[in-house]
């Protein structure tokens, strides 16, 4: 009874775009959504530094290696910020990456694909970080306090990556043959996973219509989706490169592009842990965790000390 | 893992401009000051964001509590006359 009162005044709450905090009552649900969602989301920004990384010894030049690096410092920061944001939530630090190496937790899919080329690292930032950027500016209006903070100031940063993505992808195609076919090879194997980040379609979707009714979506996997598409082909254009869907079509009645049935089955392959990249990237996060164990060691030790000295001074 | 594995928990408040006040930005985990400051530099300021940077423990932050919100705040409620609005003063009087 006492739940039912305070499940309206939270609905009205909500209602009236009052932002939720960390101490107010909440749903165990909106709770248990948000530690899920949240938790993915910070756990996807850490395991992306893995695929950038990779290019930073080979990146081109000083200019591209610096810009590169900093993309990664960012996407470090922005997993600690939704670290945080989800910690208010009652979890610690420690668990949320238990659950991470034990397979429970989930991290975006689509750096679950390997990075052949240094045209990946274009068409990752123009097609996934733009992606993520569409997601992402819809979810600074969510309804949880902590998490659309984090949301206002990682889309502001986040803008710069998407830019360097593109500018890559513009020098090559306007290079040589060989450069414009490693772009054009680039969007062929990154636009379908760039499109499946957004998640299911709405009908398909398990928890969208809750999260939409508490706000922490604003907007459904398939209008965001169809945002990106929409804006993503006209940047296509100015590179001369080509979609590999061939249904891709301005639809004169929408005004949005319509495109290809999505495939599903490899989706779920992928998110099921069978994706090409799934163990290298866990296995890889385990070790970097374990190869850093006497570091934290040491520095509770140190901390300790300082501690004891302080006192006694 | 033991539960201080990832360090305690820091707030951390930034002035963007001498003269502004100092503005909660966000958390962070370290296990002393000086790493939660270098961590807070290298967090919240990449953009040159900052002009000064405020940290303090999680744990000494001392807060209104949010169930008896009404009531705490209730004092003010009924002194209008705090404002400015409250009273009347003549057609034509400038400047106050």
């Amino acid at each position: 009874m006492e739940d039912e009162k305070k499940l309206i005044q939270f609905q009205q709450k909500i209602d009236q775009d009052i932002k939720i905090e960390p101490r107010d009552w909440m749903p165990e649900k909106y709770r248990q959504t948000l530690i899920r969602q949240i938790s993915q989301h910070a756990h996807s920004e850490i395991i992306g530094m893995q695929p950038e990384g990779n290019w930073l010894t080979r990146a081109p030049s000083l200019r591209s290696k610096k810009i590169l690096m900093a993309k990664i410092q960012d996407e470090a920061g922005h997993g600690l910020y939704l670290y945080c944001a989800a910690e208010t939530l009652g979890i610690k630090r420690e668990q949320f990456l238990q659950w991470l190496h034990e397979g429970k937790a989930k991290y975006s899919s689509v750096f679950n694909y390997p990075t052949l080329t240094w045209a990946d690292m274009g068409a990752v930032g123009w097609l996934v970080d733009g992606a993520a950027i569409v997601n992402q500016v819809s979810l600074q209006g969510t309804s949880y306090g902590p998490y659309a903070r984090a949301m206002v100031k990682i889309c502001m940063e986040e803008s710069f990556h998407q830019r360097q993505g593109f500018e890559i992808m513009v020098q090559l195609a306007n290079g040589t043959k060989e450069q414009k076919e490693m772009a054009q090879d680039a969007v062929n194997r990154w636009w379908w996973p760039s499109i499946m980040m957004f998640g299911p379609h709405d009908s398909e979707s398990a928890h969208s219509n809750q999260s939409l009714k508490w706000k922490i979506k604003r907007e459904s996997n398939d209008e965001l989706r169809q945002r990106f598409i929409d804006k993503t082909i006209e940047q296509g254009h100015h590179l001369g490169l080509i979609f590999p869907d061939p249904n891709l079509k301005l639809n004169p009645e929408t005004n949005h592009y319509d495109y290809s049935p999505i495939d599903w089955d490899e989706f779920w392959n992928v998110v099921k842990g069978n994706g090409a990249g799934n163990r290298q990237r866990l296995n890889h996060h385990i070790k970097a965790h374990e190869d850093g164990k006497w570091v934290r060691e040491a520095a509770i030790a140190y901390a300790k000390k300082s501690n004891l000295k302080q006192k006694s001074a | 893992m033991s539960d201080e594995d990832q360090g305690i928990l820091w707030e951390v408040f930034i002035q963007v401009k001498a003269g502004r006040p100092f503005k909660h930005v966000g958390s962070l985990h370290a296990y002393d000051k000086e790493m939660a400051m270098k961590a807070a530099r290298d967090l919240y300021t990449r953009r040159n964001e900052g002009n000064g940077i405020w940290i303090v423990k999680a744990e000494n932050i001392i807060s209104s509590d949010i169930n008896d919100g009404e009531s705490f705040f209730d004092p003010s409620n009924d002194k209008i006359y705090r404002h400015p609005t409250f009273y009347k003063i003549p057609d034509g009087v400038k400047h106050i």
